[in-house]
């Protein structure tokens, strides 16, 4: 009887485990995701007075690298040294989130998105990368030339014109109800509709 | 808006412009002090992964309104931080080194309609913002990190054109 109470309890705490871990490795709902990006202001507040936000680590980057007497790259950059542990950690937990809590099975996508992708030779969804456009041998061709260097040109000289990314702004920004980040939030959606609509359609096809 | 203004401006003011995200406390801390902020950013980076934050199709969907995936994630953000700061002004919550906490409201400028349309477009080319950027190379997508440095040179162009720009 006591052998079989214990047997039970253990196959149970076994079956709980192995469905808790099962939930951790499946995609997360977006609630459970909204929760936690948005604990992430008042974590860095609390712990040492610390405004949320990432872009300004290329900034950090630049100050720190290549201020050239600009300027705007002239400041303590030293002072802003809990950015780079931040990206730090984030570049860590992504690994470790990828290597260890990743089921292996396809990303699921939206039929339309699919259709339209196929048509330009993107059929693998197996990485939340697609790897058929980010690969090494696409880096020195036309696409290669949008995909990565002006669109990440773009991305950075944008969040630094707008003054914050969209954790600064749309994050940060809104969770004090400043008007100039709905501004800028707005835009960084006007810039994404068309571009998605519009630019990469014809970027998938060069 | 501002003709040379970082020529004009004490430290603070120099550090913190055209930037949300800034350092405000006071106190020096320790190298090891500052692991405490990799905590933080490192289960940030679990996040990004796990909820396809970082997925360049889930971009594509949100612009082509085919997915509500990212528009309920960046929502429930803003609201748990809205709620998190209404309650550390009303509360008058401190940090753990004993600091007030202070909020500062941003300015407008034209930067804020120009140079977010010009991030917008990246944001959908490159399927990532800044955040994202750094998660995917931690994924071992390790090709993006041109599209990273590319971005860093972005930055560094504004810099240098700053003054010229409309503001």
């Amino acid at each position: 009887m006591i052998y079989e109470l214990k047997y039970l309890r253990e196959n149970y705490f076994q079956h709980t485990m192995f469905e808790l871990i099962n939930l951790v490795k499946s995609p997360w709902h977006w609630s459970v995701a909204g929760i936690l990006v948005g604990l992430t202001v008042p974590a860095l507040l609390i712990l040492g007075n610390k405004h949320f936000g990432i872009s300004a680590n290329l900034r950090h980057a630049c100050a720190a690298c290549l201020p050239a007497n600009i300027p705007f790259f002239n400041y303590e950059w030293k002072k802003e040294v809990w950015n780079f542990f931040f990206v730090g950690g984030l570049i860590l937990g992504a690994f470790l989130a990828a290597q260890f809590l990743q089921t292996s099975g396809p990303v699921d996508i939206h039929p339309n998105l699919a259709n339209d992708l196929a048509q330009s030779g993107i059929t693998d969804y197996s990485s939340l990368v697609p790897q058929q456009l980010f690969n090494l041998e696409n880096l020195f061709t036309w696409k290669g030339l949008f995909f990565f260097v002006i669109g990440g040109f773009l991305v950075g000289f944008g969040a630094r014109y707008a003054g914050g990314c969209t954790s600064g702004h749309a994050i940060s920004g809104l969770s004090n109800l400043q008007w100039p980040s709905l501004v800028a939030t707005i835009f960084f959606m006007v810039g994404g509709f068309v571009s998605a609509n519009l630019i990469v359609p014809f970027l998938l096809n060069l | 808006m501002q003709q040379n203004i970082a020529g004009t401006l004490g430290e603070y003011e120099n550090r913190s412009l055209d930037t949300i995200c800034v350092n405000d406390s006071l106190q020096k801390e320790s190298w090891v002090a500052n692991i405490k902020y990799g905590v933080v950013g490192l289960l940030f980076g679990i996040v990004f992964v796990k909820a396809e934050v970082i997925s360049w199709f889930r971009i594509q969907e949100m612009f082509r309104l085919e997915s509500f995936h990212m528009y309920g994630v960046i929502g429930v953000a803003v609201i748990v931080g809205a709620i998190s700061v209404w309650a550390i002004k009303r509360f008058g919550i401190k940090s753990i080194g004993g600091e007030h906490i202070e909020f500062h409201d941003k300015k407008f400028n034209k930067g804020q309609i120009y140079g977010a349309t010009l991030f917008g477009l990246g944001w959908a080319i490159t399927g990532a913002c800044p955040g994202p950027l750094f998660a995917q190379i931690g994924t071992g997508a390790l090709v993006i990190g041109v599209t990273l440095l590319s971005a860093i040179a972005g930055t560094w162009v504004y810099g240098y054109f700053r003054e010229k720009l409309p503001h």
